[in-house]
């Protein structure tokens, strides 16, 4: 900023700087960020759950992230090139797309049906709406509901980790997902098991402690509104509790709905998501409690056992409008005293 | 007017590109998004379709000296009712599983845009022989539609063409394309390629 400000080229260098009063408009003090650099701490902040799955569910975690990862990128550079645009491939948010995108998947999804979701994501998800900072939905669980659409048994097909049946001798044991198991049997997972992630589920959901350190580095980093996430969970576990004090023995407790599923994950990669999320602090309220709310009466009285997905997709749409209306008032704006 | 006045031909072609009902018009939007699962459903929509349309432009043709213009499109609304009504009875007759598969649709032509617009903006301005063959055109036009959707969806949707097994066991049928979704994702590309074409006909300097 300061080489724009002093471009006057008949004043020698050696001189001692003469204090100038610069007017302009705010912002007045600049962070220094820029996307790529964003975006790189985001990726950095999701290598403990890429992490967690690659230990939990081996060789195929590791095979499903980069399938995810490399269609995002080659259809972001597909893209823009056919379009004529900047090739913007390289700031790490098509690859965000791609990690996130398989962390939803389960450990048994085939690559080409993921390497499908991921250009569906991209290409439809983001690029069509115009690229980076322009889409309406986070483009990673577009990618996931267009697959769950798609390949409804693939996307509800999960097994046990591999860390719990290696031993075993078998390749894979098919397994339902603690909360398919609340839902459908009435069975409960125990709450350690749910946070340090040994069970079945989609790769990157099933370890919330994972999820938790980079939601926590990225929080430090001050890259997302701690309003968001907390607010999601929150909302999740208040009105998880209140059906929980209404009949414990039919409702699961508030803890079990924040550790099971994607509601971490969701919470915080995606509720968190700077495109998709409203700007104004009342609007981030309404957009993380009706959120939460949805979530838990999807899982409780809907037809699918998760809802994380739908809940937040649902509420994106609902981002410009929220936006729009709880804009704070300007400095003399509205009614007459 | 004498008929020779007319362009028979041009009012038959203009239904095929300039004027294609759901592309380029956006017009049977309903029709067009609901029953195109299949290329079989697509075409039986797409025929019945037209020969409401063909009925109805020939009839408001014929009378359109005679309804005062106050109470014209409620006239047209009977005259079409009446039409539909013909079809749906013989769709029920002759193919009772294509008239069950396109259950509501049928008689939902009644409100189809693409009549009325037709009867109103074509039929009752213009001479028998013209507004046959606009509903030729347009009918046509929106018969290959419908069809074109139907076998983007079915070939997705089932892995066939018109139930004849066209992708064998390695493809796994996307089973979106055959839901609601699927067809706005089909439209959508449809259109937008459309467009295309129409803008790159425009800027070719042969276009005038």
């Amino acid at each position: 900023m300061e080489e724009k400000t002093q471009d006057k080229p008949q004043e020698k260098p050696q001189e001692k700087p003469v204090e100038k009063l610069i007017v302009s408009s705010s912002p007045h003090f600049l962070r220094d960020e820029n996307i790529p650099k964003i975006m790189h701490a985001v990726v950095l902040a999701l290598l403990p759950a890429m992490a967690a799955s690659v230990y939990f569910f081996r060789f195929r975690a590791i095979g499903l992230i980069i399938v995810s990862v490399a269609t995002c990128l080659a259809t972001e550079y597909a893209f823009q090139k056919i379009r004529k645009k900047p090739i913007t491939v390289w700031d790490g948010s098509a690859a965000i797309t791609g990690i996130l995108l398989a962390l939803t998947l389960p450990p048994s999804f085939p690559y080409y049906a993921a390497a499908l979701g991921s250009a569906f994501a991209i290409a439809i998800g983001k690029q069509l709406f115009g690229g980076i900072g322009y889409n309406i939905f986070n483009p990673a669980l577009l990618g996931r509901a267009f697959l769950m659409a798609t390949y409804p048994v693939l996307t509800t097909t999960w097994s046990e980790p591999l860390a719990k049946t290696a031993k075993a001798g078998v390749d894979a044991v098919s397994a339902a997902t603690p909360l398919a198991l609340m839902k459908f049997e009435g069975k409960m997972t125990s709450h350690m098991d749910l946070f340090f992630g040994n069970i079945a589920g989609s790769m990157g959901e099933t370890s919330a402690i994972a999820i938790l350190i980079g939601g926590l580095y990225l929080r430090y980093r001050s890259y997302i509104n701690w309003k968001l996430p907390l607010g999601y969970l929150g909302s999740m576990a208040f009105f998880g509790a209140i059906f929980y004090l209404i009949n414990p023995s039919k409702y699961p407790d508030p803890l079990f709905h924040i550790l099971a599923g994607g509601a971490m994950l969701g919470a915080w990669f995606m509720v968190t998501d700077m495109v998709t999320s409203p700007v104004t602090p009342l609007g981030q309220w309404i957009f993380v409690i009706c959120g939460g709310f949805l979530a838990v009466i999807i899982r409780l009285f809907g037809g699918l056992p998760e809802g994380v997905m739908y809940s937040i997709l649902l509420m994106n749409a609902f981002v410009p409008l929220l936006n729009k209306h709880t804009r704070p008032k300007f400095f003399g704006e509205g009614g007459q005293a | 007017m004498a008929n020779n006045n007319y362009n028979l031909w041009h009012e038959f072609k203009k239904g095929l590109w300039q004027e294609l009902p759901p592309f380029r018009l956006i017009l049977g939007m309903c029709p067009t998004l609901a029953v195109t699962n299949s290329v079989i459903n697509g075409v039986a929509m797409g025929l019945a379709t037209s020969f409401v349309l063909l009925s109805a432009n020939i009839s408001v043709s014929l009378i359109r000296k005679i309804v005062p213009s106050q109470v014209r499109i409620a006239t047209y609304v009977v005259v079409i009712a009446l039409y539909v009504t013909v079809a749906d009875l013989f769709l029920a007759a002759m193919f009772p599983p294509i008239s069950k598969a396109l259950g509501p649709y049928v008689p939902l032509i009644v409100v189809n845009c693409i009549i009325l617009g037709r009867a109103e903006g074509f039929a009752q301005k213009n001479p028998l022989t013209p507004s046959i063959m606009d509903a030729l055109g347009i009918g046509l036009g929106f018969t290959l539609s419908l069809a074109l959707m139907g076998g983007i969806r079915e070939i997705f949707g089932f892995g066939s063409i018109l139930d004849i097994k066209l992708l064998g066991e390695w493809f796994e049928p996307w089973i979106v394309m055959i839901l609601p979704a699927g067809a706005f994702f089909v439209f959508g590309f449809l259109v937008a390629l459309t467009n295309y074409l129409s803008k790159r006909k425009a800027a070719a300097p042969s276009g005038h």
